[in-house]
């Protein structure tokens, strides 16, 4: 017999949406100068969730000078410990309202609910309570004995993690003694714009946090504020590449989490059925809307045939729909364009002669849907093994020999992750080693941890989030 | 590796005993060779380049997995219609020292009928008693369609001579019983004698006669996922009409990720042969909560044709009753409290 | 500096370039007088060539340019070979070649590597004391002991290769069944534009942390007083130190500069002393995100500037990545 879930939607109830929602500066909601607007809607359905305010030159240079002053004034002078209880304030107030900010996530975003409710909010209060830990602790966190804040960071975050993002943003800044000017994507404002009413309530000082929503015009008069000391950005490799140039010159310190297309290598010998599960997880988490994922599957060869009708069996499984069904397993994908972007290169994956084949599921008749997609037969000449697609498409490639695989696997101007799965330790060890990746999940994929730092090589960018390694990005 | 041999009949020799009907490969579908790769001859060497040769199984990652299955919201129509299948699952057991006739007549007859209140209750999957008290329970289950179950082979510990395990195995079936739960010698599988374990159980299958066997693993005793996946194909191997995880007696018993991976063994032994052997989880299943997330794992893992009392049983005793609350809870909106069901 | 100066005095004897110090020092060369006079001809100076150092060779520039080096005071000291572009794109290809090996050497064989440099430096200091006399015009005394901190640099940065990985590599204790560990490694090719005015000690404290921590490099040497670092390329290349581990390139930063930052095949620069030229660079760096160094202070100072405190792992931290392996723990 059938064993059919029914339908089991979160509730919307605890999130209050109002209509519009303005800048966050100085401790204030304020309108933008210029009064234009933006507006973010649901990717499930397409419907209009809010408007918000664009930031333009003028609201980019309040924010900045809101946050100096504070720098200089409160922030900057404040004993780390005091510090760390405003950042411990904060974690707990986010964990008293995570579900509220899982469901809005959901909404704004199109994750699933069982993502932002089990993997997001978990890790966004995870990642405060962890640097407010750090906050009186800097001289023991190997950069001398009296590491400095830089001063004002302009952070530009993505729309795949909208909160987590902020949080491995504004955590370790603020737990450095650094103030921050933080601008979400256009996207996924939403989430941001509660955390910012979490700042009030926590009371944190006026200035320490300041939060601008807008498109890229206003992430790029932030990145370019001469006002700044720190420019922190995730997100694309070529918007990273004009940053980067952007930045020559002026002192401002850079750390970069950009793109990848990381290979997930499975020998002969891996615990098969964990491995498929990695596999899963490792390209269709967040709807593959992952910089890390493991877009690249490197199977070797004498067990392709045994793995691959496996993985199909369970990307069959996924149930695909409703983000806020606390039973879906891939919810929409986030933009109009990003879909586009997914079917255009999926497409020229099949023009190149890949084989492509799609889960069997029904896509809903409104919002962006894409079903998730397996590519086999891909070589590393074709695009789908090069450029990140950033959506639910694996690429499938096999491998004969270790060599080959770690070979096959470097052989990208990215570097951001990477797994391997084996059961036999030593080859993991040496692969690991050879893998010119900044994370390298073996036997595993997509953990993410505050104590774990994360970043890439190559032209995935540079600096580390996360971990004693991260706080370096934000101390002289 | 060693290849299966097959007569030409397609039936795979074992041991020189033909493996019964249920368990006569198909043809072969998905190229599954390291998980379904019979050995020539049940040697101890054959038999460890077999189970040593399947998949390892990532303690973390099956951890992981059935953890993720667990957060399956299953509401409404849907619980539903999963509470009346788990129901349909039970194997209603008492296995203790103290059972007597009295007690077993007593469970017999909530098995006939759990809600006194409500007919229209799902009939449970069998009663599960002592080899000694089956002729009790087949006694007072005449007429209701309900099996006796009987635990054998010197249950819990298995540590008694084979002439003795078949003993009890032939009184059982001799007094009605039409399914035998018999124990591994976990003792002889932790020493890696397979050989030992394996020509136990078809020695057992054939004392079985037509009742079907069931094949209790006692994973809490072989502590690790790798030993879980290893024994359910020996078993398998060996004849075993079902896998089942406990007896009971040893924590822990039925956790979800053991159950996760005995299912695994099973819908790989399908995809190699087209046969399909059941799974029992016992011990530990007490709410409906646990039973549903069960149903889930049969459901995602080994798919829904496992979803029958054919090929999945759930041994338990307290289940039962939160089984028929929740039900209650369902059909009349109200939640109902444990003195309105019987306690037998 | 002219262009494309072609070596004129090729051969030409000892005369025209008389006062180098070099000259001044060498008792035969200095004895004058003609020869056939009954007496012994006075030995005739052997110069030195000198030429690039790339994949553990001596070459000439591919472009078959030099251009002379004067001492501090104006003489003439040397031609040096002037790089070319295609010189840089060689000295990359050796340094990409070097560095599997040079990565995966353990950490106690680099750092024997790097005492064996402090070693045979120990041996020619008085070579290197006046070289960086008539390079930069240091005393007698300078000179030394600025010899003398290059030597203990090196010996500084042998000490470091088996602890860098201890003292900036963990465990971090994730929230979930998983070993957890961060381990820096070398980022790879470091295309390193040595200090101007500090062609020894200078160049041993941006060159030295960038091998040590097991990267290869691609030295622009200081324009102003080159040869001393084709000396140091002379102390590497018998140092055990395999080829193509250092590459020096001798001639005009702005020409070459461009073509190492632009370079998809540099991973990192080392900007102390490209002057003027770094944020040109940094900008032509961010194409393929090449990580960069930006010139510190006292990057423009003299061979003093440097024999300052304890670096610390201030040089090492830009030239590594920070790897995280996770793997779960269970049985």
């Amino acid at each position: 017999m059938n064993l059919d879930y029914a339908p089991a939607p979160e509730s919307r109830s605890v999130v209050a949406l109002r209509p519009n929602y303005a800048l966050f500066v100085d401790g204030e909601f304020t309108p933008a100068e210029s009064g234009e607007h933006l507006t973010t809607l649901n990717p499930a359905d397409e419907t209009e969730l809010a408007r918000f305010a664009v930031a333009g030159p003028a609201d980019v240079d309040r924010a900045v000078a809101a946050a100096r002053r504070a720098h200089e004034e409160v922030w900057g002078p404040m004993p780390g410990a005091e510090r760390g209880k405003y950042l411990f304030r904060i974690a707990r107030i986010i964990q008293e309202r995570s579900r509220e900010l899982a469901v809005l996530e959901s909404l704004d975003n199109g994750k699933p609910i069982k993502e932002t409710r089990d993997v997001d909010l978990p890790l966004v209060a995870a990642h405060f309570f962890y640097h407010a830990g750090w906050a009186d602790k800097l001289a023991h966190a190997g950069l001398g004995p009296d590491p400095r804040p830089l001063g004002v960071a302009a952070q530009v975050i993505p729309w795949n993690f909208p909160l987590l993002m902020l949080a491995w943003k504004v955590a370790p800044a603020l737990a450095t003694g650094n103030t921050v000017v933080l601008k979400p994507a256009e996207t996924t404002p939403l989430t941001a714009l509660v955390f910012a009413e979490i700042c009030q309530e926590a009371d944190l000082p006026p200035g320490v946090v300041n939060i601008i929503t807008g498109a890229g015009e206003t992430g790029r008069a932030l990145v370019e504020h001469p006002g700044t000391d720190k420019v922190a950005f995730t997100g694309s490799t070529e918007v990273g590449r004009s940053i980067a140039r952007s930045v020559a010159g002026t002192g401002k310190r850079l750390t970069l989490e950009l793109g990848g297309k990381g290979a997930n290598i499975v020998y002969d010998d891996a615990a098969l059925d964990q491995a498929v599960e990695g596999i899963v997880s490792g390209i269709f988490f967040n709807q593959g809307h992952v910089c890390c994922a493991g877009s690249r599957l490197l199977v070797q060869e004498s067990i392709a045939d045994e793995l691959l009708p496996r993985l199909r069996d369970r990307v069959s499984l996924l149930r695909l729909g409703d983000p806020l069904d606390k039973n879906t397993d891939l919810g929409a994908i986030n933009s109009a364009a990003q879909l586009e972007r997914i079917r255009d290169l999926a497409a020229v994956g099949e023009r190149e002669g890949a084989e492509r084949w799609s889960a069997p599921c029904d896509l809903p008749a409104s919002g962006y849907w894409f079903a998730p997609t397996i590519l086999t037969g891909v070589s590393q000449a074709h695009r789908v093994a090069r450029e990140e697609i950033f959506g639910p498409v694996l690429s499938v490639l096999t491998f004969r020999t270790p060599e080959e695989a770690v070979a096959k696997a470097n052989n990208t101007p990215y570097g951001l992750s990477a797994g391997v799965w084996t059961e036999k330790g030593s080859r993991m060890m040496w692969t690991a080693q050879r893998l010119r990746a900044g994370v390298v999940w073996s036997n595993t994929f997509n953990r993410f941890d505050p104590a774990s730092p994360f970043g890439g090589y190559k032209e995935s960018g540079y600096g580390r989030e996360g971990g004693r390694h991260g706080l370096e990005a934000y101390l002289g | 590796m060693p290849v299966p041999t097959a007569t030409p009949s397609g039936v795979i020799v074992i041991a020189g005993r033909p493996v019964s009907a249920a368990h006569r490969p198909t043809e072969l579908k998905v190229p599954v060779p390291h998980t379904a790769t019979a050995p020539e001859a049940a040697s101890n060497r054959a038999l460890r380049a077999f189970l040593h040769g399947l998949p390892g199984v990532d303690e973390v990652g099956a951890r992981a997995r059935a953890q993720d299955l667990a957060t399956r919201s299953v509401k409404t129509t849907a619980k539903a219609q999963a509470i009346d299948l788990a129901l349909s699952m039970v194997d209603l057991t008492t296995l203790e020292g103290a059972d007597t006739p009295g007690k077993v007549r007593a469970l017999c007859a909530k098995a006939a009928l759990p809600d006194p209140a409500d007919r229209s209750v799902p009939r449970v999957g069998a009663v599960c008693v002592y080899s000694d008290l089956v002729a009790t329970a087949v006694e007072a289950l005449r007429g209701t369609g309900i099996g006796v179950a009987s635990v054998a082979t010197a249950f819990p510990a298995g540590r008694a001579p084979l002439e003795a395990k078949l003993a009890d195995t032939r009184r059982a079936v001799a007094d009605g019983a039409a399914e035998i739960d018999m124990v591994i010698d976990r003792g002889a599988f932790l020493a890696g004698d397979y050989k030992k374990v394996h020509d136990e159980i078809t020695a057992v299958r054939e004392a079985c006669g037509g009742a079907h066997l069931k094949v209790i693993l006692e994973t809490g005793e072989l502590a690790t996922y790798d030993n879980v996946r290893r024994a359910s194909h020996l078993a398998i191997l060996a004849g075993a009409d079902f896998i089942k995880t406990s007896t009971g007696k040893v924590s822990p018993a039925a956790t979800p990720p053991v159950v996760l991976v005995m299912l695994q063994a099973v819908r790989d032994h399908h995809a190699a042969t087209g046969a399909r052997v059941g799974v029992k989880p016992a011990g530990g299943i007490r709410t409906t909560k646990d039973a549903i997330r069960q149903l889930v794992l049969v459901n995602e893992v080994a798919g829904p044709a496992w979803l029958t009392p054919d090929l999945f049983r759930i041994g338990a005793s307290s289940l039962l009753n939160d089984l028929l609350m929740q039900r209650t809870r369902l059909t009349t909106g109200t939640y109902p409290g444990p003195d309105y069901y019987t306690l037998d | 500096m002219a262009d494309g100066h072609k070596p004129k005095n090729k051969g030409s004897g000892a005369a025209k370039t008389a006062k180098t110090a070099k000259t001044a020092k060498d008792p035969e060369s200095a004895v004058t007088g003609k020869a056939g006079q009954g007496r012994p001809a006075p030995r005739l100076t052997v110069r030195k060539t000198y030429k690039l150092y790339l994949g553990g060779a001596f070459p000439r520039s591919e472009s078959g340019r030099c251009s002379p080096v004067t001492s501090s005071d104006g003489a003439h000291l040397a031609n040096v070979s002037l790089a070319s572009r295609k010189d840089a794109r060689d000295a990359v290809a050796a340094a990409r070649k070097a560095f599997g090996g040079w990565s995966a050497r353990t950490a106690y064989n680099r750092g024997q590597i790097l005492y064996r440099i402090a070693e045979v430096l120990e041996g020619r200091r008085e070579q290197f004391a006046a070289a960086l006399t008539d390079a930069l015009g240091l005393s007698r005394a300078d000179a030394a002991a600025t010899v003398g901190a290059a030597v203990d640099r090196w010996v500084y940065y042998a000490g470091w290769t088996d602890k860098f990985t201890q003292v900036l590599g963990g465990a971090n204790p994730v929230a979930g069944p998983f070993h957890n560990q961060s381990t820096p490694e070398p980022v790879g090719v470091v295309a390193v534009f040595a200090p101007q005015g500090a062609p020894l000690l200078g160049l041993t404290s941006v060159l030295a942390p960038v091998i040590a921590t097991g990267n290869t490099a691609v030295v622009v040497s200081s324009e102003r007083a080159p040869l001393p670092s084709i000396d140091l390329a002379e102390v590497l290349a018998t140092s055990d130190l395999p080829g193509g581990v250092v590459n020096v390139l001798t001639g005009r930063s702005a020409e070459i500069g461009p073509h190492l930052a632009a370079h998809a095949d540099v991973d990192a620069l080392d900007l102390t002393g490209a002057g003027e030229a770094a944020v040109e660079l940094e900008e032509a760096a961010a194409t393929t995100l090449t990580r960069v160094l930006r010139p510190g202070p006292g990057s423009d100072g003299g061979e003093e500037a440097w024999r300052g405190t304890d670096p610390g792992t201030s040089r090492m931290r830009p030239f590594l990545e920070t790897k995280t392996v996770w793997h779960p723990v269970g049985v």
